[in-house]
């Protein structure tokens, strides 16, 4: 069960950072994994506005890391130790940070097995009782399944 | 005219307390049967008057501050902050919701006109209106407390008045500033009516589901507000702020969808309240957090607590907005624990594999992305607290967590309707899914010849391409499924009365006009996640362009034919003109811009955009090469924008059939036989009637 566990832990993790391995468009990449420093709150690659001071310095650090023959972890954590935590447009699965990537995935799996089990306990009640109609209210029930049924 | 202003305010707060107060004490009174001075009927008919005077009160302030922009009163320091002489009068307009202050008493205001149109509507049902209108009094009270003592929109500049404002800015500048926040806080406001009477409904102990049918189309009519506003704002950050995208999963954006996921869950649920009598608990909950979010995404956009892009109008408010967040909290948690005896449901679910099930699974999702939005939302003040330094959560994050949530919500769409009520046999499931699943077999198989390449999630770190090949083999299944269910019903009533196919769809509709324009709606959701999923394949390219020279992107070739300057009272602009060209034929001519506005000292972009079907050639002018004087014109080929937008029509549409009432089916029988006979009687008539 435990080993289960793990499993299932390895290949949550897994998922979430498959395809990390550098391509040909590791700038466009990399560069939409990062904010612009500059205030503005947008993607390093896609901040466009007027005269701003930091991101086509930040881009060119970008161009000289990749061509520095640096993996795409190592450039983001130099852009981190260099700007701070912030500039990842997203946290990294560190510490604390796993819990941002977890809990909502968690959060709808426990709801899902939660409404199962009490729709099958509500059905469990259901079936054990038995619902006798009268003939004289047939149309009272034809009425209530067409009410019920109308959406 | 300030000091009218001011007066209207603190007056509107007078009244507003009065029709608060009376309204409970007179509410208490009928509760137990206590009676004072004044009868209970009279003392709540004098606070129904008293929120009537209200909406006046608020409306002449908020008169007065458009009178004041359009005047240039400059006095008036909200005025010389977002004005200035050379606006122009639609924008002067708007500047009643372009800040802090003037926002507040945009969503006062509107409060009271909802007030209004529910007082004056009371005789649907005297008390439970009674109910509403204290509450929405209550609600009403908290902002013309905010409105006179915290945020005050009339303010006058101290010393020497300025001869002009410092102007609007520039990013509001545009058309769909003048109706995207009237939109959003229309359905913002709204909201506090649905949940007003389910508060009251809660309090009095209202016997049965009335209070649904009441405020159902308050609460469609509130989502409908609150759909078009969030699209009018994606719509406006598509083609004012220049970077290529309509939803950049900003705090902001975020704060407005949350409230329209939980309502999304409520006009689901409260289906099954009404007609099965079960989630009452839930439902009332529901309504609750949907209130409690609107006024939560106001306190987020207004104090600072996270950082935006959007970054308007933040103060020192937030202390006021968590009061009356805790004080709301406090009252639905109270009255539900005091009247949760109230709230037990009739029925029970029968099955997992049920309409029933599928309604509770679509709420959880709804929810589930709820939370994933607001988790994502606060994770920075969370981290900050635990971690001591802040994070950025930003669209990688968003894209990988809440865009499968929203494919698997896309999944449940298409299989909902497909379930019968109660139980479904294993028979009815393979009958009812087969067709879909092959169309959806049939999309997949296209899409992959086409080029989406679904497995490169296992070769490179981009989802797009596997998202979008989800996306679009699920639109084919739903797409399946609401067409067979129309076809389903249109058959029978086709053979029937033999009329044509497309008549016996329009009158299947009208019959139940809830059903198929709830049908409709999802088909117009269908449509905006196919224009979402287009996004996977967006391609840029940024090239500095002189006069005659050329530069390509898919299958258009932009050429420049002059670059130039200009300017007018309000703002200086740079332009490039440049000829587009398809098959080397000339489709279009755009003329992306950069403008500097005078007063607010400030750049904005404006984007030129062709959009097709197909897709959209965005330009931008991205500035000059100072070395050379040429323009920098940056391109996206963004496909299946137009898409999204098409989608939000048919949303609309879709929501509107839904709030049309329902022809009741005899009527509908007598006007097929009257069709029908009518070639009849016609043929007799040119026969001379014999």
């Amino acid at each position: 069960m435990h080993q289960l566990g793990r499993l299932v832990a390895v290949a949550f993790i897994a998922l979430l950072t498959m395809g990390s391995a550098s391509t040909a468009v590791r700038y466009n990449d990399l560069g939409h994994k990062m904010m612009c420093v500059c205030g503005c709150n947008q993607i390093l690659i896609e901040c466009n506005h007027l005269g701003c001071p930091d991101s086509e310095r930040m881009l060119g650090e970008l161009r000289a890391s990749i061509a520095g023959g640096s993996d795409d972890e190592g450039i983001l954590a130099a852009f981190q130790d260099k700007y701070g935590p912030t500039v990842l447009a997203a946290p990294m699965l560190t510490k604390f940070n796993i819990v941002a990537w977890v809990v909502p995935p968690a959060v709808l799996i426990l709801g899902i097995a939660l409404t199962v089990v009490l729709v099958r306990r509500w059905r469990l009640r259901a079936t054990a009782t038995p619902i006798g109609l009268p003939a004289a209210n047939f149309s009272a029930v034809r009425e209530r399944i067409r009410r019920e049924t109308e959406l | 005219m300030p000091t009218f202003g001011s007066f209207a305010l603190l007056f509107a707060l007078a009244l507003s307390g009065y029709s608060l107060c009376a309204g409970a004490i007179a509410l208490r009174q009928l509760a137990t049967g206590s009676r004072g001075h004044v009868s209970p009927e009279r003392l709540a008919e004098t606070a129904r008057r008293a929120g009537i005077g209200s909406f006046i009160a608020t409306t002449g302030a908020a008169f007065a501050l458009v009178w004041a922009a359009f005047n240039n009163d400059f006095s008036v320091a909200y005025i010389l902050h977002h004005t200035n002489r050379a606006l122009p009068g639609p924008y002067k307009f708007a500047a009643l919701w372009s800040g802090q202050e003037g926002s507040l008493l945009l969503w006062a205001w509107l409060l009271s006109i909802y007030g209004f149109v529910l007082r004056l509507r009371h005789k649907v049902d005297v008390k439970l209106t009674a109910y509403a209108s204290t509450i929405l009094a209550g609600i009403q009270v908290f902002f013309l407390l905010l409105l006179n003592f915290a945020a005050m929109p009339f303010s006058l500049v101290g010393g020497t008045v300025p001869q002009d404002g410092f102007g609007l800015n520039p990013l509001l500048q545009y058309p769909e500033m003048v109706i995207h926040p009237p939109m959003l806080y229309l359905g913002y406001v709204g909201f506090a009516v649905p949940f007003a009477f389910a508060l009251g409904a809660l309090m009095m102990r209202y016997p049965g589901e009335k209070w649904i049918h009441i405020t159902r189309r308050w609460t469609m009519v509130t989502w409908l507000f609150l759909t078009c506003g969030i699209f009018l704002g994606a719509h406006w950050a598509y083609s004012v702020l220049g970077w290529g995208g309509y939803w950049g999963w900003d705090p902001v954006e975020n704060a407005s969808l949350m409230p329209w996921l939980t309502g999304t869950a409520f006009l689901h649920s409260v289906m099954m309240q009404e007609k099965r009598g079960m989630m009452k608990s839930w439902n009332v909950w529901l309504i609750f957090s949907t209130f409690l979010l609107a006024i939560f995404g106001t306190l987020l956009t207004r104090s600072g607590l996270v950082s935006s892009v959007h970054a308007f109008a933040q103060s020192s408010i937030g202390t006021w907005f968590w009061t009356f967040l805790v004080i709301v909290l406090a009252v639905c948690l109270f009255t539900f624990i005091l009247q949760r005896d109230h709230l037990k449901a009739d029925n029970r679910i029968e099955s997992l594999v049920s309409r029933e099930s599928s309604f509770l699974f679509n709420n959880l999702v709804l929810l589930a992305a709820c939370f994933t939005v607001l988790w994502g939302t606060l994770f920075p003040v969370l981290s900050e607290y635990i971690q001591g330094n802040k994070v950025t959560v930003g669209a990688p994050f968003y894209n990988r967590v809440a865009v499968p949530i929203g494919l698997f919500l896309l999944f449940l769409t298409g299989i909902g309707p497909l379930l019968a009520w109660r139980s479904s046999s294993f028979k009815s499931i393979r009958k009812n899914f087969i067709l879909p699943c092959i169309a959806g077999f049939i999309t997949a198989v296209v899409v992959i010849v086409c080029g989406v390449r679904p497995w490169e999630i296992f070769t490179s770190s981009d989802q797009g391409s596997f998202y979008s090949f989800i996306a679009f083999t699920l639109a084919a299944v739903v797409v399946t499924a609401i067409s067979s269910e129309f076809l389903r019903g249109a058959g029978v009533i086709s053979r029937h009365t033999s009329q044509n196919l497309l008549a016996s769809m329009m009158q299947l509709t009208r019959r139940n006009t809830r059903r198929y324009g709830g049908y409709i709606v999802h088909f117009g959701v269908v449509i905006i996640f196919i224009g979402i999923a287009g996004s996977a394949f967006n391609q840029s390219k940024e090239e500095e362009l002189g006069f005659k020279q050329s530069l390509n992107i898919g299958p258009y070739r932009l050429e420049c034919q002059s670059y130039s300057q200009d300017s007018n009272a309000n703002y200086d602009t740079e332009y490039a003109l440049l000829d587009v060209y398809r098959d080397n034929k000339k489709v279009t001519q755009l003329a992306p811009e950069k403008r500097f506005y005078a007063a607010s000292q400030q750049p904005s972009t404006i984007v030129a955009n062709h959009s097709t079907f197909a897709w959209d050639l965005y330009v931008i002018y991205a500035g000059k090469n100072p070395d050379t004087g040429q323009p920098i014109i940056k391109v996206f080929l963004n496909p299946l924008v137009a898409w999204i937008w098409i989608g939000v029509g048919v949303v609309v549409f879709g929501t509107a059939i839904a709030l049309v009432p329902n022809m009741s089916a005899a009527l509908a029988a007598t006007r097929s036989r009257a069709a029908a006979l009518a070639p009849a009687a016609e043929a007799v008539a040119a026969r001379g009637g014999d």
